[in-house]
């Protein structure tokens, strides 16, 4: 280092050094003893007013999910507007809604861990809980699109009295199996870190039934050397093997429309475009409940620092270019394939009766988000938190377009129809809102949202040799 | 049970028998330091403890790269195998299907590949989260550690040294004066549990286990 330097007057040197200097990761200095005490105090303190207030919303909302199932299960699927020839109508576009957001969790604790973004640290625990949350949601739309939900084991691959056994070669047989196991492993990976800090709280809490719980969950982690080691090894390995997870989860969602050969569907583009799509909409989610979470502990600043919302809004154009890019590109090779049905698909799309679909996907996912192109757009909080709405709006919108008009219009004019949601479909998915921020609530309340062990190891006294000579 | 155990040498009187001898430290440069002394002296049963993984500490303890991942490697190729007679043979021989014209054999192999990733990742992540419970001994909800007062900011910000009493190396005195060495806080004594009896099975087996 001294060779390159030494040429340098001192001057120059130290504002080279300082326009090298990267933005700390955790504002205004602060202790390891103030991360403890600030992220634990969220869980330990009396439970805010508000939080009352919120739940006594929420929880109403997410019953109407169960008891419109029931009512689904004991009239049949009748009271969906599902028909032949749009059976796949809201129930998978809120699937496949539901999954993607789920991606941006995984993204952020895996891809960026494996790239060492240290950024992602004080935002990991919450978008974790956030995918566990969304697949919660998704899961529920496969199970019950079965029709006879009491038979859905049938999808497992257990011996039965028919003596029929699955076809493994179908995509949607993968799907059983890629939901699943992303389920699976978004939980261990979510409780693999969440052990030392339930452990920090085990080692803080007063009360004894708090203790007992929250001890009990933190296994008697104790912090050792000997247990980081494993520990550590076992948290790359598990970052390793969600990466490409996560990827194959949403190509094999996009594999249920791609290997058949309805026109609109059967396109090799989909398996990026869906991915791309799904990081997207998922950073829009992660923004769009880390900033109340952000506003109603302002403590958190610290941690969710501009930087932080700077980097995802900055995601957020990437992946809604990728998206906007494979829009596009699906046009093109529409009109570039010559393909009578495909060409006619996409006319329909676009100016079908399904035309608001369409242009309402187009406004949200391709041109909202490129105002982030503009610094001040990602530094303020309401410009952000508008765009995250619209690109929330808009992959679903996106899933819609796909699924509802591409099944209206296939070859033959005498299998076209229209999809109209009946008061079942519109609450159901309503309910599952409700669900997902009943569920982040209790955890908001109940566990650590910020992994407080990761965050104290970005600081820079964490470094073993901080504050020794550079050789 | 309220056995009390034989008093080691040296041991001031107590009805508690000495588990360990342990230091505390400010920030992790200073344990950083002090482990590379702890493992240089020649100790081979003692720990250090802080809030988070602190990089390099492997070394300075000593540790070799964790062996997790070849458990991994195991799980992993068990997912796949079972994957692979899963789908083989009930596509095969169960119930053998003919899908869009092509029988089961090594040339459809390909559409059976996303179920036989999706279990590798499976198993695999199963054995990484568990294995690491596993090679760490979790769950373990009581320890020693935890009868010391100090230990409880080990989750918080305070690290910790704690050479234990079984060491082949520890003698009281001697040990004592040499963590005092080491620039943390005056040195403290970690007792078992009252009711620990060395001739537990146990905690025989768990002696065991260490070495």
């Amino acid at each position: 280092m001294s060779t390159s330097t030494t040429t340098l007057p001192s001057h120059l040197v130290s504002a080279q050094e300082e326009q090298i200097k990267r933005p700390p990761l955790v504002l205004n200095k602060r202790t390891m003893g103030w991360i403890s005490s600030y992220v634990s105090t969220i869980v330990e303190s009396k439970t805010p007013r508000w939080w009352y207030i919120s739940i006594a919303i929420t929880a109403p909302i997410a019953l109407l999910t169960p008891l419109l199932l029931c009512y689904l299960v004991s009239t049949g699927v009748g009271v969906w507007g599902n028909n032949s020839p749009i059976a796949w109508a809201w129930d998978i576009t809120n699937f496949v809604f539901w999954i993607g957001i789920g991606h941006a969790g995984t993204l952020i604790s895996a891809i960026l861990f494996l790239t060492r973004q240290k950024w992602r640290t004080s935002i990991n625990r919450a978008a974790e809980a956030m995918t566990l949350f969304a697949v919660v949601c998704a899961g529920l739309y496969p199970l019950f699109h079965v029709g006879r939900v009491w038979k859905a084991y049938f999808l497992a691959p257990v011996p039965n009295s028919n003596a029929i056994w699955q076809n493994f070669r179908s995509p949607l047989l993968w799907d059983v199996f890629a939901v699943s196991t992303y389920f699976t492993v978004s939980v261990l990976f979510w409780y693999t870190g969440l052990i030392p800090d339930l452990a920090t709280i085990r080692d803080r809490c007063t009360s004894k039934i708090k203790k007992f719980f929250y001890g009990i969950l933190a296994l008697g982690w104790r912090g050792a050397n000997r247990q980081w080691r494993h520990y550590e090894m076992a948290y790359l390995l598990l970052a390793g093997l969600s990466t490409p997870l996560v990827l194959s989860v949403h190509s094999v969602v996009s594999f249920d429309f791609a290997t058949s050969v309805i026109p609109g569907w059967h396109a090799t583009i989909f398996p990026p475009y869906f991915v791309a799509g799904a990081i997207f909409g998922g950073f829009a989610m992660v923004l769009t409940i880390m900033l109340p979470a952000r506003a109603i502990y302002p403590q958190l600043h610290d941690m969710i620092t501009p930087m932080h919302i700077d980097k995802m809004c900055k995601v957020i154009l990437l992946t809604g270019s990728i998206v906007g890019y494979a829009y596009l590109m699906e046009l093109f090779m529409a009109w570039y394939g010559a393909n009578p049905f495909e060409r006619d698909a996409f006319w329909y799309r676009a100016f079908g009766p399904y035309w608001w679909a369409y242009w309402s996907m187009m406004f949200c996912n391709v041109i909202s988000p490129q105002v982030f192109w503009f610094p001040w757009c990602r530094k303020n909080i309401f410009v952000v938190f508008t765009i995250c709405m619209f690109v929330n709006a808009g992959m679903w919108f996106e899933r819609f377009v796909i699924i509802a008009t591409t099944l209206a219009r296939d070859f033959l004019p005498s299998s076209w129809g229209m999809f109209h949601p009946t008061w079942v479909d519109i609450f159901t998915f309503i309910g599952t809102f409700g669900l997902f921020s009943t569920l982040f609530l209790l955890f908001v309340r109940f566990l650590p949202m910020i992994c407080m062990f990761e965050v104290k190891a970005v600081l820079p006294e964490a470094n073993p040799h901080y504050g020794e000579e550079h050789h | 049970m309220t056995m009390s155990a034989t008093p080691l040498t040296n041991q001031p009187s107590s009805t508690r028998a000495l588990f360990a001898l342990g230091i505390e430290f400010e920030n992790a440069r200073d344990l950083y330091h002090a482990a590379e002394k702890v493992r240089d002296a020649g100790y081979r049963k003692w720990d250090t403890y802080s809030p988070f993984p602190i990089h390099g500490m492997d070394e300075a303890m000593g540790l070799q790269k964790s062996w997790l991942s070849s458990l991994v490697f195991i799980g992993g190729m068990t997912g796949f195998t079972l994957a692979f007679l899963m789908e083989f043979g009930a596509s095969s021989f169960l119930y053998p299907l003919v899908v869009a014209g092509k029988p089961t054999n090594l040339f459809t192999i390909p559409a059976f590949f996303p179920i036989m990733f999706e279990l590798t990742i499976l198993f695999s992540a199963l054995t990484a989260t568990f294995g690491m419970f596993a090679l760490n001994g979790l769950p373990r909800w009581n320890h020693p550690n935890f009868n010391w007062d100090r230990f409880k900011k080990v989750t918080e910000d305070k690290f910790f040294i704690v050479i234990e009493a079984s060491d082949k190396k520890f003698s009281l005195l001697t040990t004592t004066a040499f963590l005092n060495t080491l620039g943390g806080s005056p040195v403290d004594m970690i007792y078992h549990d009252d009711d620990f009896n060395d001739q537990e099975p146990s905690s025989l087996l768990m002696e065991q286990q260490e070495q």
